[in-house]
């Protein structure tokens, strides 16, 4: 007969305010096999678990039911109190009161009953548990970076700057993401690329990081420490190793109307091109969608002009796999195009532009030297007009939640119009200046206060084009709606941070969850917060939310110390909730048939089998073998056994149909 | 008809990864629904051997949910197809034996859906209550064929 504990936790009010917690206990006490039930205000406390702890010894318990939040909040936390009474940790279960019962019902019988069916459920099981050792499994101790942005860069630096091998992957043919597009950045007005560039270069130098751009993760498998990643990394067209970076063969090329991605449509670049100026790795790329060559015509001008014979016309896309320990995520953002607000025109007016655009004007390595400039003309606007909010907040026409970054570059745009063009008329329309975060909101005032520009509180309902001009069409809600009309020569729409393009087929391939908006979803919002859904895999920067330059490296940051905390080890310790074929005395020595039908379904390969031999070495039975370290714990191979020869630990038959039993 | 007092008994098996989770964030948005349910945890929907519903209905259970992750989001690759093409077969040979299979659901909720947990249980809880209790299991039960 078991000796249980059965420990039932208020969680202040969170379970007590629906559930009766003492008659929980009350009725726990009478349960079969149960040899100690109380209840406590915080379990998950210290005094709390100090309590498990002193009744396990007091009461010689053998087994642990507590009864409070979500097994996924603090199952480890209860896991480890109990072994500190000397418990076997899976001799713990945690019945769910809180997410499963107090918080979705009222407070009723009816709730306090299904409270007790669910701890007589645990209890059931507990008395089946039996005891486990943790799996030691070898770590490969390098990492991989995906994405090449700021937060890619910095997770690479700090990984590779403590020791460890990085591998970092780019989808766009050079490092930088968009904060190599930026101007200037707030709130010191410091020059984007000059800070971003050399930390470019300390990757591509730093002899721990291998550095793929043009390269896509095609394939993952594997677990924490132990992961198989297949990289593509498409075909540049350019011998990387030949390539000198000297830019011969970019002034050569004929097609010149190809739209810069860089500039963000701005300007026309070749089709055989390096991004930018500054670009790292310095090396061309043809793009083949462009290139005459490509397109069955006879063109070989860039193979003529390359002194060192780099170009490569027949490269092939290359699939190269590696091992690594951990992945970072830092895929980062897109932002809403203007074809997405049919107020402002559907993208129909040139000089409606996004924010990222009028990022390019100003910059000093933009299609205008950082000259602002208007699309239509190429004239100096006069009258520009900034709108916040564009299809942030917006639940019927954009996205819910607030982009974050608009309030501060917002600002930032209107002052360098006003630094860049003194005469310059700037407005911005705002639902509410978010401007939270060290000297922010002194930056905005400055902008207002020093610089003029003129802040009006409303929304756009409408834009059109009159003479040349932009008709910008709102209210002023401080001066109690108040039609506002303003012939602008431009609009910088502040327009929503969106998850990237191909975020939610890279979360699949990476077993990652995401959020109702297709961001990378956090183990949990508070504290884990750079940490994804699966264990191994981290998370920095805007792939997670919106977010801004200094809160993205600070974030990068966090990941890598989380991810040299796990390559610092050798050896990770698993959950032994693995699956196991059983093993009986001669002549049947496993009920294993050896149909191995396991073996085809197992997701992992985890499964082969083993020879049963005589001590002449006659084969007597051959059956199915699991092995633990690969061994994730689905379950799918005992539901498909035939002669159930498989069972798994911590969710075994015998425990499974307890539970049914229970109820 | 069915009976006005009656509540109906549901067990529900559900994978730890998206419908557990599902279900926890159900809890943490607050959001209400019936209490007739009982999950049992599992590790994946793969694992739902169909001797575990036969065993549910014995046990005087109205309503069985099996839910796990979205196809494609299974945290084990491939656990929930193995759990949906055992669901096709079965589903008819189940439905041969006599069982109602109106009382079996099959769902995927992942765990950023809490609103479709609430609205799932709510619906399977309602529709059971049309349906009234299984009494019919324990003559089959008793007829051999379960």
């Amino acid at each position: 007969m078991s000796r249980l504990g059965v420990f039932v936790c208020h969680c202040g009010e969170n379970i007590g305010a629906t559930v009766d917690v003492t008659e929980v206990a009350e009725r726990c006490k009478h349960m079969p096999g149960v040899a100690h039930a109380e209840d406590y205000k915080y379990l998950c406390s210290n005094p709390g678990q100090n309590k498990i702890k002193q009744a396990i010894e007091e009461h010689q318990l053998d087994g642990v039911v507590v009864a409070a939040c979500s097994p996924r909040m603090h199952e480890p936390t209860f896991r480890r109190a109990v072994t500190d009474a000397g418990l076997n940790a899976y001799m713990c279960e945690v019945a769910n009161l809180r997410e499963h019962c107090s918080w979705v019902h009222e407070k009723a019988d009816s709730t306090t009953e299904k409270a007790i069916d669910l701890v007589r459920l645990q209890v059931e099981k507990v008395k089946r548990n039996k005891p486990l050792d943790t799996i030691q499994v070898p770590i490969t101790r390098s990492a991989l970076v995906i994405g090449g942005g700021i937060a890619g860069i910095q997770a690479a630096l700090d990984i590779a700057d403590s020791g460890h091998k990085v591998i970092m992957v780019e989808r766009s043919p050079a490092l930088g993401g968009h904060m190599a597009q930026l101007s200037e950045t707030f709130p010191t007005l410091d020059c984007s690329q000059c800070i971003l560039t050399p930390r470019m270069v300390d990757v591509s130098r730093h002899p721990n990081i291998t550095l793929l751009t043009y390269s896509e993760v095609e394939h993952v498998e594997g677990f924490i420490g132990n992961f198989k990643v297949a990289i593509r990394k498409r075909a540049r067209m350019v011998d990387e190793d030949l390539c000198t970076g000297c830019g011969e063969c970019l002034q050569k090329c004929p097609t010149k109307n190809v739209a810069d991605s860089f500039n963000e449509g701005l300007s026309m670049r070749r089709a055989i091109y390096v991004p930018f100026a500054q670009a790292v790795p310095n090396i061309p790329v043809i793009d083949t969608e462009n290139c005459r060559k490509f397109q069955g015509k006879k063109c070989d001008r860039c193979a003529k002009a390359c002194p060192t014979k780099a170009i490569k016309f027949d490269q092939k896309d290359q699939i190269i796999n590696v091992e690594v320990g951990a992945i970072v995520v830092a895929t980062g953002y897109q932002v809403m195009g203007t074809e997405r607000f049919p107020e402002y025109g559907y993208g129909t007016y040139p000089d409606v532009i996004t924010g990222l655009q009028f990022e390019r004007y100003a910059s000093a390595s933009g299609p205008t030297q950082g000259v602002i400039k208007r699309p239509s003309d190429g004239k100096e606007p006069e009258t520009v007009v900034f709108l916040a909010c564009s299809g942030s907040r917006d639940a019927a026409k954009g996205v819910k939640y607030c982009s974050k970054i608009c309030c501060m570059y917002t600002a930032k745009h209107a002052m360098l119009l006003k630094h860049k063009n003194h005469h310059a008329k700037a407005y911005v329309f705002y639902m509410d200046i978010r401007s939270a975060g060290k000297n922010y909101d002194e930056f905005v005032r400055r902008a207002i206060e020093e610089d003029g520009v003129k802040y009006i509180r409303g929304r756009v309902s409408r834009i059109y084009e009159e003479d040349g001009k932009l008709i910008v069409k709102g209210a002023d809600t401080l001066l109690g709606g108040e039609p506002v009309e303003i012939k602008a020569d431009m609009v910088v729409l502040a327009s929503a941070a969106l998850p990237n393009h191909g975020q939610g087929e890279l979360a699949q391939k990476l077993h990652v969850g995401t959020d109702p908006y297709g961001f990378v979803a956090e183990a949990h919002p508070k504290l884990r917060p750079v940490e994804t859904t699966s264990a191994g895999i981290f998370l920095a920067g805007a792939c997670q939310s919106p977010r801004d330059i200094p809160e993205t490296v600070g974030q990068a940051s966090a990941a890598a110390a989380k991810v040299t905390a796990l390559l610092s080890r050798s050896h990770l310790a698993r959950e032994p909730l693995v699956a196991e074929v059983n093993r009986k005395p001669a002549p049947q020595f496993s009920d294993c048939t050896g149909c191995l039908l396991c073996e085809t379904a197992c997701p992992y390969q985890a499964i082969g089998h083993e020879e049963i031999k005589d001590r002449n070495g006659n084969v007597l039975k051959t059956v199915a073998k699991i092995n633990p370290g690969l061994c994730q714990g689905c379950g799918t191979c005992v539901s498909l056994c035939r002669t159930k020869a498989i069972d798994l630990h911590g969710y075994s038959n015998e425990q499974i149909f307890a539970e049914i039993m229970s109820l | 008809m069915a009976d006005e007092a009656f509540e109906p008994k549901i067990t529900a098996f559900v994978c730890n990864w998206c419908t557990y989770a599902g279900a926890d964030l159900t809890g943490t948005s607050r959001l209400k629904y019936q209490s007739n349910i009982r999950i049992i945890r599992l590790p994946c929907t793969g694992r739902v051997d169909f001797m575990l519903i036969q065993k549910a209905f014995a046990r005087g259970s109205d309503g069985v949910i099996v839910s796990g992750c979205h196809p494609n989001d299974c945290h084990y690759t491939s656990g929930n197809y193995h759990a949906r093409r055992r669901w096709m077969v079965f589903n008819d040979l189940m439905e041969f034996m006599g069982l109602d299979m109106r009382r079996v659901t099959f769902s995927w909720v992942s765990a950023a859906e809490g609103a479709k947990w609430a609205t799932l249980v709510n619906e399977v809880t309602d529709h059971l209550r049309e349906l009234g209790p299984y009494t019919e299991y324990q003559r089959l039960l008793n007829a051999g064929v379960a």
